[in-house]
């Protein structure tokens, strides 16, 4: 419908530097640069060579997104940006660009949330959210549970990781098997190679005394190196694929289960998987599974739409639009540890001063940086 | 004209209006920390005082550094993305020959001779060049310790905040003249070069140093001896 707003998203707070251009909720344009080769060798995302990155990429990729979607930037309706939580350098280069293309295109700006847009993207894929959602948020920098009532004003961190977040578990276990960085379609792949069932890995924070909704991947990710190591100590084979099967199945099962009963507690009648974790195909099959067999809706996006890209940006930027939630004003900051529950950040008035939020906020917006290399 | 750097702890913003030779308007601030939120709001302000859209602007220049990255990235951005939007040409200009040519709007006499400048390249370091005059580098930009470069550089007169923050390193450090980064400077240089039919730089940061970023031995063995 050409009454809908159209809006161009950037997001720049990991590695890619992806432009996204919606109509509402249909995607016109998916535009993303990677610096993930670049990083490989170091194991790991290395801050600075993402923003030196971020900034030869952003005007090319905008650029490429206007021609994939057909549209001039004089079009548009308004500019959303990831404005947090994420990277402080790499969020900066996105927000700079963002605020200035807006200007001189005399358009209204939206800082959004990073992963309030992890949820708001599955709009472009099954259709407006329900309300609430339910949401499972699995990447290299995040592991939470999120429950939106509404993904443009009000969301809630049920629980989150509280230490390693499940992409980096399998970054990790990656690099004990020596696969190369990033572990995660690596891992897949010799998964379905491997039996789910041949070593018993723990599941963490599973106990009747713990915390329903968190997460904890380190013991894990502690017993996997422990189990191949006393491999090789003996001069034994490490069983690639069945080491991968079953580290992945202790991963994915426990995901699933936490996420299912948080749906249940909630009443909540669907489950909205995203994130770059949501794109392995055992965590896809058994949320199909355990939702069919719950009663609960699954909506999970094509794997191009849960890993970081600007559409997802652009998704939550037409919602806050049709919504008439407040514009950003042109001092809009880059902000590392914004809150899950802030969506966006509307100008001033805004609760925060210059170091703002109060201090108790914890881990659930928190990009992990154990796997970063500091600055 | 629309000058801004970012390169320095200073966001500096001028209009210039090349063919009156006069500046519109313009703004500094000094915060090395808060880049990414300044310079937008400074630009709207000039623009507003001088009664100018951004869409009438003809060129843009920017500092591209050398400078502390994450800060030098705010002005390349934005002058990008407005070129990205309007069309509008960029041209970048080294930020140590800005801070030369106002030391030498500021009095520093051709007579003078050779002199260094210098900017806080943090971690103890300095982003340096050494000019034959207000408008002759000679030679590349670097970086290094103020202490490493010789005798011969620290005695010149030095111009800059790292040479202020390095006083008694460099010995005649000459205070009086601007220590910060004005656009209206990078203003007036970019428009006497480009009046000369001189190329500037491509808008591309000098960042003079690799990113700090290791490739980590092997995994740590967590089974325990
Ligand atoms: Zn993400």
């Amino acid at each position: 419908m050409a009454d809908e707003p159209l809006v161009l998203g950037i997001e720049t707070s990991c590695d890619e530097t992806g432009v996204g251009i919606v109509r509402g909720t249909t995607l016109l344009a998916d535009a993303v640069a990677s610096s993930v080769d670049t990083h490989a060798r170091f194991g790991g995302v290395v801050p600075e060579i993402a923003s030196r990155a971020h900034l030869e990429a952003m005007v090319p990729t905008i650029d490429r997104a206007l021609a994939q979607a057909g549209v001039a930037a004089t079009d548009l309706d308004a500019v959303a940006v990831t404005s947090g939580p994420g990277l402080a350098g790499a969020l900066l280069v996105g927000v700079s660009a963002a605020k200035a293309y807006a200007y001189a295109l005399g358009k209204p700006l939206y800082g959004v949330n990073h992963l309030a847009s992890h949820i708001c993207v599955d709009q472009l894929e099954h259709g407006p959210l329900p309300e609430p959602t339910m949401a499972l948020l699995v990447s290299g920098g995040h592991s939470s549970l999120l429950l939106a009532p509404d993904i443009t004003a009000d969301v809630r961190p049920l629980g989150s990781t509280i230490d390693d977040a499940a992409g980096e578990a399998f970054d990790k276990v990656a690099r004990v098997l020596n696969l190369g960085f990033p572990g995660g379609p690596v891992i897949d792949k010799w998964a379905r190679e491997g039996d789910p069932g041949a070593i018993a890995f723990p599941r963490g924070l599973t106990g009747p005394r713990d915390a329903a909704y968190d997460f904890s991947f380190s013991g894990l990710k502690t017993a996997v190196a422990r189990w191949i190591e006393a491999r090789r100590n003996a001069g034994e084979e490490v069983p690639v694929a069945d080491v991968s099967a079953s580290f992945q199945e202790a991963v994915t099962d426990v995901l699933t289960r936490k996420a299912i009963r948080a749906c249940t507690d909630e009443g909540a009648d669907h489950l909205m998987i995203g994130g770059g974790v949501a794109a392995n195909s055992r965590l896809r099959a058994m949320a199909e599974e355990r939702c069919a067999a719950a009663g609960i809706t699954l909506r999970v996006p094509r794997p191009k739409l849960c890993t970081d890209n600007g559409a997802m940006v652009a998704a939550l930027g037409a919602e806050m639009v049709a919504r008439g939630r407040g514009t950003s004003s042109w001092d809009l900051s880059a902000d590392s540890s914004l809150p899950v529950t802030e969506p966006h950040v509307p100008a001033h008035g805004h609760l925060h001063d210059g170091h703002h939020h109060d201090g108790h906020h914890d881990h659930v917006h928190e990009l992990s940086r154990k796997n970063l290399y500091a600055p | 004209m629309l000058a801004l750097d970012t390169a320095t702890p200073a966001v500096t913003v001028a209009l210039y209006d090349a063919g009156g030779d006069r500046i519109l308007a313009s703004a500094d601030h000094v915060d090395a920390r808060r880049h990414g939120e300044l310079l937008l709001p400074s630009i709207d302000r000039v623009l507003g005082e001088a009664g100018r859209a951004l869409a009438e602007v003809t060129d843009l220049v920017v500092g591209v550094g050398p400078g502390p990255y994450t800060g030098l990235r705010v002005g390349l951005a934005t002058a990008e993305a407005f070129r990205a939007a309007l069309g509008t040409p960029v041209h970048g200009l080294c930020t140590l020959d800005g801070l030369a040519y106002a030391a030498g709007r500021a009095g520093l006499g051709a007579d003078e001779g050779p002199f260094v400048v210098a900017t806080d390249a943090r971690r103890r370091e300095v982003y340096w060049a050494r000019y034959a005059d207000p408008v002759t580098r000679l030679g590349e930009p670097a970086v290094a310790r103020a202490a490493e470069l010789g005798p011969e550089v620290l005695a010149l007169p030095a111009v800059g905040g790292g040479a202020v923050l390095y006083e008694g390193t460099f010995t005649d450090v000459r205070a009086e003249l601007p220590v910060d980064q004005s656009a209206e400077s990078l203003a007036r240089l970019a428009a006497e070069r480009l009046g000369r039919g001189e190329e500037l730089l491509p808008p591309r940061p000098l960042y003079l140093r690799r990113p700090d970023a290791q490739v980590p031995a092997n995994y740590k063995v967590v089974t325990p001896k």
